[in-house]
Order: structure tokens, then sequence, then C-alpha cells
């Protein structure tokens, strides 16, 4: 009983933000491998929400993109240590 | 009309006189159904992240082009005769896009290698 409300350390955990909002960013480009890999992991899946922050508008936008740039062979389908 | 941007990837067996010849057909095929040529852009033999019909580069191409919306039908099957093109992908341009790649035309962000000042001030 006494384990289970205790607060976490609160300091410890930075807010998320929504970089795409932060910086005004209004478009995302799909030709742009480098700013793309920041939402895909080495694997090359794309990173989930709660991991980047990005907000729901903008998270469909970057899924979009990535996806063009797969289709283009610019950033792979399945990848081994891309970072 | 409408805005529209198109990437096709051209088979890297061609030599690079041939692949502008190839482009300049495409660019042709636009001209002929009225629609504004914005920009043309030659990236080059680019290496693709994985191989498409065997081979493991390919010639970049990107044409932005005003137009009517039955001109990309039109475009798409000229690429699809085309035995040489190996991927393409038209899409169409919202006001913010156009925005962008206004900024990207005058070279704001240096293309391919460096993303500079965008990418710098997400981080």
């Amino acid at each position: 009983m006494t384990l289970m409300n205790e607060p976490i350390k609160r300091a410890e955990i930075k807010p998320k933000y929504c970089r795409f909002k932060k910086n005004g960013i209004k478009y995302i480009d799909y030709k742009d491998p480098d700013f793309l890999l920041k939402f895909i992991n080495e694997q090359g899946k794309i990173l989930p929400r709660r991991l980047t922050g990005t907000s729901w508008k903008f998270q469909k936008k970057v899924t979009q993109a990535v996806k063009r740039a797969r289709h283009l062979a610019i950033l792979p389908y399945l990848g081994d240590s891309l970072k | 009309m409408k805005n529209y941007e198109t990437v096709f990837i051209l088979n890297p067996v061609l030599s690079e006189d041939q692949a502008k010849d190839t482009v300049d057909k495409f660019v042709k095929v636009l001209t002929k159904q009225k629609a504004n040529i914005v920009n043309v852009e030659q990236w080059g033999l680019k290496k693709m992240a994985y191989p498409i019909q065997k081979k493991s580069t390919g010639f970049y191409n990107l044409i932005e082009f005003a137009a009517a919306p039955e001109t990309v039908a039109t475009l798409e099957t000229e690429f699809r005769r085309d035995e040489s093109v190996m991927r393409f992908l038209t899409t169409s341009l919202d006001k913010y896009a156009q925005e962008y790649n206004a900024r990207r035309r005058k070279g704001e962000f240096n293309r391919t290698k460096k993303t500079a000042p965008k990418t710098e001030a997400t981080v």
C-alpha cells in the first residue's frame, strides 16, 4: 500500500513537444533523408508519437513522407543499423 | 491548373547524355499538354537505399510543373511505357509545399548533403 502512490521524480521527466509546431515547420520533404532519419529507428521503422512527441497532425505527414521516400529508394524499407 | 512535382529514377546503364535526353522527352510531353514547367533538376547518379531491378544506383530527376489534373495520367502512362524509368512518384503540392520548394530552389537549404539551417533549428 505504501508503494502504490509514491510520487515519481517529476524533475527527471522532460515534457515532450512537437518539433513541427514549435519551429513552425509546415511541410515535410520526402526528398530529404537526413531529416527523416530522425523519425525512424535503426531498422527503418517509423517511430511512434509517444517517443518523438510529434503531434498527431504532423505524425501523419511524417508517415506519408517516410513512405514516399521508401518508394523512391531514398530510405530503405528495412535496414540494418541505419544510425 | 494545379501544382505537381514528380521524381523519377532512370536506369543507370544509360549514359549521362541519354539520361538527359530522356528527361527532355518527358518535359516535352508536359509542354505538349500545356503544362508550365517550374523547375527541372537532375541529381545525377545516386546510390539507392535498396536495389531496384537488380541495380543499386540510378539517375534521380525532379520536375516541378503546374498543369491540369489530366496531364498527370498522360505523364504516368509515358513513364510506364519507357523501360528506362525504374520508379516514379508524382505528388500534388499544397501551399506549404510550394513555399518550401520555392525556398529550396533558391538554395536556402543545401540540397542532399546538408539540410543545414532547417534541420539544426529543429534539434
